[in-house]
Parts: C-alpha cells; structure tokens; sequence
C-alpha cells in the first residue's frame, strides 16, 4: 500500500498547479478572434457555418506557426440569438474581457448595427462575414473599423438588375418586397440602380412576413406589365410568392436577394422553387480553384459528417468566413502587432490574397471597407433540397 | 379579372378568420371571456398536424383528429390555468394571462419544433384549378375553406340557439346562479365552450397550414384579425361573425388589388373602426341590456 508522507502531497499538488496554469501562461500569448452570432434557435446552423469556416483558417495559420512569430490564433465564440442587445452584451464582453483582436459578425444586420458603433469608438477591427445590410461598412464613421467579406444590399441591387437584364432581358420591373427595413433599404437600392439605367420600376409591392396569399400584389404587378419580378424576402414569405404566381399560371423570371437559401425553400415552395434565381457568394458545387479543393478536404477532414458539397451548407457561411479570417490574419501581419488601429491600417495593406472566394487584389481601402463587389455574387437556383450555380444542372 | 381573382383570394382568407372569430364567439356567449391567443391554438393545430403526419409519418386522418384533440384539451388547459382563476374573482385579469398563456405557448413550440418554417403538403393544394380564363387558379383547399366555415358557424347556430344542451350553455351567461340552480353545470359548461373555441381554431390551423408556412408565430396576426372580424361581427352572433370575416378578408384583398399593398392593413383596420363607431355593436350584435 502506497502512504503518501507530506512532501509527496505538496510535490503533487505543485504539479498541479503548475499542470493548470501552464495552458494559462500559453494562453495569453494567443491572438484571440471574436465571433458573435446566432449559435442557437432558427439560426444555428448559420453559426455553425461561419465557425467552420473561420475553424478552417485558423487551423491552417497554426498550423503554420501562427502570427506576429509564433502566437497561435484562438477562436472565441458567443451567441447572440439574433437579439441585437445580446449581441452588444457579447461583443463588450469580448473586446474589454476577452480582448479580441479582431471581431467577427454574424448573419442579422440588425445586430452588426448595434455592434459597429462599439468597435468604431473602442478601436476594435470588425470584420461582417454575413450580414448585408448597407449601412454595417457605409457606418459615417471616421476612421471605419468595419470591414465586410459578403454581399452588400446596395450591391445586390445593382448585380441583380445587372442579372436580369442579361439572363432574362428584362425591361419592366417589377418589385415584391418584405413590409420591413430590409425590403425598405432594397427598394431604395433597386429603384437607384434602375435610375442609373433611366429606367423605373413599374411596380412596387410590399407584403408582410405572415401574408398567405399574394395574388392580389402579383395581379397588379402582372396588370403593369412587368416582366420580370424583384424578390425581397425571407424563405418563408418567398416561398408564398412562388405559390401565389403558381396558382396565377403566371409565369415570369424571379431574380431574388439570398431570402430562399436561408431554409427549405423547395419544401416550401414546391416544384417551381427551382424557377427563383438568387443571389449567393460562393458555391461549392462545380469545377473548384485549389484552394475550393483544399478548404472542402479539410473541412471533410475535421468535421466527419461533410461527405461533399451537399453537407457544406449555408455555402456562404462558410466561404465568407474562411476568406474573412485569412483576410483579418493578414492585416495581424501587415501590424506587425494586434494593435486596433495598426490591424485597422493593416487591412489596407493587404495587396493580394488568393483566396476561396476569388483572388482579392487590394481588397480594402478608406472609404473601400468590402472585399466583395457586384461581378464576385454568383447566382444559384434550388435544384431539389441542394442550392446549386444556376445552369449546373442543364 | 384583376378584382374577381382578389376576391377570390379574399373568400378563401376571409373564412379562415371567420372560423377563428367563431372561437371567440362560442366562449363570450357562455362566460363572457375569450382567449385572446386564439392564433397560438391556431398555430398548435397546424404544427401537430405537421408533427403527427409528417415527422411521425402518421395517416392524416389520424394525425388530423389526434391534432384536433389536443387542441380541445388545450383549451380547456388555458380555460383552467388563465381565466377560471380570475373570472372566478370577477377580476378582468384573464385578458391579459390568456395572452400571455399564448406567448409561453408560441416560445415552448419555437424550442421544440424549431424557428424553421415547414410546409405541410396536401393533395389539395398541389395543383391550381383554373376557374375560367388565365390567372384565376385557386387550390381547391382555397375552396374547401369557406365550405367548412360556412357548415360550422351553422352548425354551431343550431346547437347553440336549438338545442337542450346549447340553451344551458347560453344560460351560464344571462345568470350564472340561476343556471346552476337549474342543474347546469357551469364549471364544467365553461371549460367545453373552451375546448370547442380552440378546436375551432385548430380545424382553422389544420386547413391553412398547407397553404402556408408551419411556424410558431404564424398565427400571432391571424388572431389579431380574427378578434378584429369577431367585434365587427357582433362577437355574439355565429353568422354574423362568419360574414364579417368574409367581408374583412374581401375588403384586404381588395384595397390591395386596386390602391396597393401599402394601404392593405390601414384601411381594413380603419374600416373596424369607422364600422364600429356607426354599429357599436357590430354589424350583426344585438346590443346588451343591462337590467338594474
């Protein structure tokens, strides 16, 4: 029987004190990375995406010895439920107890909102994977620590009428918006695109989220001899619009903002789903870069459940991410330090990264806070239950 | 062409208010409460009925009637835990624990059954059927709709105003003391007209949810208009209600098709209103006499 005299005890338990606070001594030289987004409820798979996405990054920079020589990057992840007050609650929380170097936003642009006033005045980079509202970058703050690697309602705007008129020659627009700020902040977006163009839209509907039945709106937009339609809205109401054109026998091109990627919108919607082009970021379907083989190989390789394209979902999640955190890692570089405001600089000394996305050449620059433009969105379609590039499946 | 596909449109939406707007109507005429989160029973009926038929693969007649039943049971849960303590009292209170009965109702269901929308499918809303010429196609679920509404509010007419059993119902509310002095048993006549209030709502929730999208706050407006179309109606009249949501529902449906969908929900509302000032007792009620 083993007797355990005083010094063994007190050799023990220095061990292990020493055993726990080694990882402590470790950890403070970390660069910590802030995310706040929805990890739970309706949303939860959105902030899974963006986490697997950054993950990836942040395992490939480790892996090859970290930043600022040697400081591994380590992820630090709150929910904030799609509530923009817990959203500042968490972002607080990460920038003065956790001292992010740089803050990561999730998919509401409500949220990224509230939390872009705090990073402006605490110094602290942001970077908006997801969340597409124009005024998250176009904020009026000087100097503007947010920065965004997704698509941007103004742009959206532009790139879908762009769309239109190339795949459909569309002439007479239509607009069926979501009675909301979103559906507000495109209708502004859309009808400035189509003035840039000389052109107005021949109608303007609104509907609200818990509307059934469309047709009315649809009748009047059909009656103004619109061709093609405008869709603004989340999964649920767009599917209703799909429906309502369905009974009209009506039928005309819809090119849609991303609303339909965010569920089950065939389920939804039916057959006709398929006949919604929307926009997106990235897909991982198709003929990928090198770095699209890479990114899918770790990710099968970390998360066991991805078999291929089809488990890689929301798709722009997970890119926007992935490029955002390489992007964010870059500016580390270009700092030299995880200063706020040497990181802020430092993203506009990023002069290229070949990335998932594309090949960012000078992505940012004052008054140039997003990475992403018009010509990057690609547009996809509902084939089934998987979102795929439009005309992949012909 | 424009104005007959709204108002088909508006007939289908018109007697799903209705049919909720009967709920109200059945339990003011035995205790003078309502539930005013009718759109949560609502909301439980369609996603039982998604639950049962879809995620369990039940039959749906099956998963139809067990959705039914629960929802009668929930009545009588919301009759026993929010207005029987307060009306008891002759407090008031019940206008507000009913609503918020329903909001713990709405957020147990968005943790259990998820924020995602569902649809619920059905061979009656899968192909439109073309009623004459181009553009005019309804569901036949579109249809089916304001039959079952039509049959019910007179069904629930007969029972109520022709029946034993539905004169002691209407007696618990002239008098409760002389009712039960008569041998009705009020207690138990209250919690029935609640069982049968939801269950309205829940026949309303099981023939909408293929049309729409199953989610946990889907009834939250739909009960709000339904309680609009029950005052307009004259909340004591079946028919009465049963037409005014008709009219309410043509009336949306309308103003949408000629000014536009901005002005949808002000001037439906605002005919409440103006409705209500010329008949305060709605278009259909009787007014109340108080004897003293």
């Amino acid at each position: 029987m083993i007797r355990f005299t005083r010094r063994t005890l007190i050799a023990v338990a220095a061990a292990t004190v020493a055993a726990t606070l080694s990882p402590l001594a470790l950890a403070a030289d970390t660069i910590k990375i802030g995310l706040v987004t929805a990890l739970s409820g309706q949303s939860a798979q959105a902030g899974e995406a963006l986490t697997r996405g950054m993950s990836i990054a942040i395992d490939e920079i480790n892996a090859k010895g970290g930043l600022l020589g040697g400081r591994k990057l380590e992820l630090v992840r709150r929910d904030d439920e799609g509530n923009p007050a817990k959203g500042v609650v968490a972002a607080r929380e990460l920038i003065f107890k956790e001292k992010v170097a740089v803050l990561f936003g999730g998919l509401d642009t409500p949220v990224s909102m509230a939390i872009v006033p705090i990073i402006n005045q605490e110094k602290v980079p942001f970077v908006g994977p997801w969340a597409a509202g124009t005024g998250v970058t176009k904020n009026g703050a000087n100097p503007n620590f947010a920065f965004r690697v997704s698509a941007v309602d103004e742009l959206v705007d532009k790139a879908m009428l762009n769309y239109a008129q190339k795949t459909f020659k569309s002439s007479k627009a239509g607009l069926i918006l979501v009675n909301n700020p979103w559906g507000e902040s495109n209708e502004k977006g859309i009808t400035a695109a189509l003035a840039e163009k000389g052109m107005k839209p021949v109608g303007v509907e609104k509907f609200e989220a818990s509307d059934v039945d469309l047709v009315p709106q649809l009748s009047r937009l059909k009656a103004a001899g619109a061709d093609t339609l405008f869709l603004v809205g989340n999964v649920g109401p767009s599917a209703q619009v799909v429906k309502s054109l369905d009974r009209m026998g009506w039928k005309v091109p819809v090119v849609s903002h991303w609303g339909p990627a965010g569920g089950r919108f065939t389920e939804l919607a039916g057959p006709n789903a398929k006949n919604v082009h929307f926009v997106q970021t990235f897909s991982f379907f198709g003929k990928l870069s090198p770095v699209g083989e890479k990114v899918v190989a770790e990710l099968k390789a970390k998360y066991p459940a991805i078999k291929g394209p089809d488990d890689i979902t929301p798709a722009v999640g997970v890119a926007n991410a992935y490029d955002g955190m390489q992007l964010a890692a870059l500016a580390i570089t270009k700092a030299g330090s995880t200063n706020g405001d040497a990181v802020r600089e430092g993203f506009y000394k990023i002069d290229r990264y070949d990335g998932l996305i594309k090949s960012y050449v000078k992505p940012f620059s004052p008054g140039m806070q997003d990475a992403l433009q018009a010509d990057d969105y690609v547009w996809a379609q509902f084939i089934d239950n998987r979102i795929l590039p439009v005309g992949l499946n012909q | 062409m424009l104005l007959l596909s709204a108002l088909i449109s508006g007939f289908g939406l018109g007697s799903m208010y209705g049919l909720m707007a009967l709920g109200f109507t059945m339990t003011y005429a035995v205790s003078g409460t309502v539930n005013f989160a009718q759109g949560s029973s609502m909301m439980l009926g369609a996603v039982l009925c998604f639950t049962f038929a879809q995620t369990l693969g039940w039959p749906m007649w099956l998963a139809v009637l067990l959705a039914l039943a629960a929802c009668a049971l929930y009545g009588v849960l919301v009759e026993v835990l929010a207005v029987r303590p307060f009306a008891r009292q002759g407090s008031n209170a019940w206008l507000m624990s009913t609503v918020a009965l329903g909001i713990v109702l709405d957020n147990l269901v968005l943790h259990t059954f998820g924020k995602e929308p569902r649809n619920l499918p059905s061979p009656l809303a899968l192909s439109p059927i073309e009623l004459g010429g181009v553009g005019l196609g309804v569901y036949p679920l579109q249809l089916l709709i304001p039959v079952v509404g039509l049959v019910l509010a007179a069904l629930l007419h007969t029972v109520l105003r022709r029946t034993r059993w539905g004169k002691a119902l209407l007696a618990v509310v002239q008098n409760r003391d002389a009712a039960r002095l008569m041998g009705i048993p009020i207690t138990r006549a209250i919690a029935v007209a609640f069982a049968i209030s939801t269950l309205l709502a829940g026949v309303a929730g099981v023939l909408i949810a293929p049309l729409f999208n199953v989610n946990a706050d889907m009834g939250t407006l739909f009960g709000l208009k339904a309680f609009a179309v029950a005052i307009l109606g004259g909340i004591t009249s079946a028919w009465g209600v049963m037409i005014a949501g008709l009219l309410f529902g043509m009336a949306e449906a309308l103003v949408t098709a000629t000014l536009g969908s901005g002005y949808t929900q002000m001037i439906s509302f605002g005919l409440v209103i103006v409705v209500l000032a010329v008949r305060p007792n709605g278009l259909f009620g009787r007014a109340q006499v108080n004897k003293v």
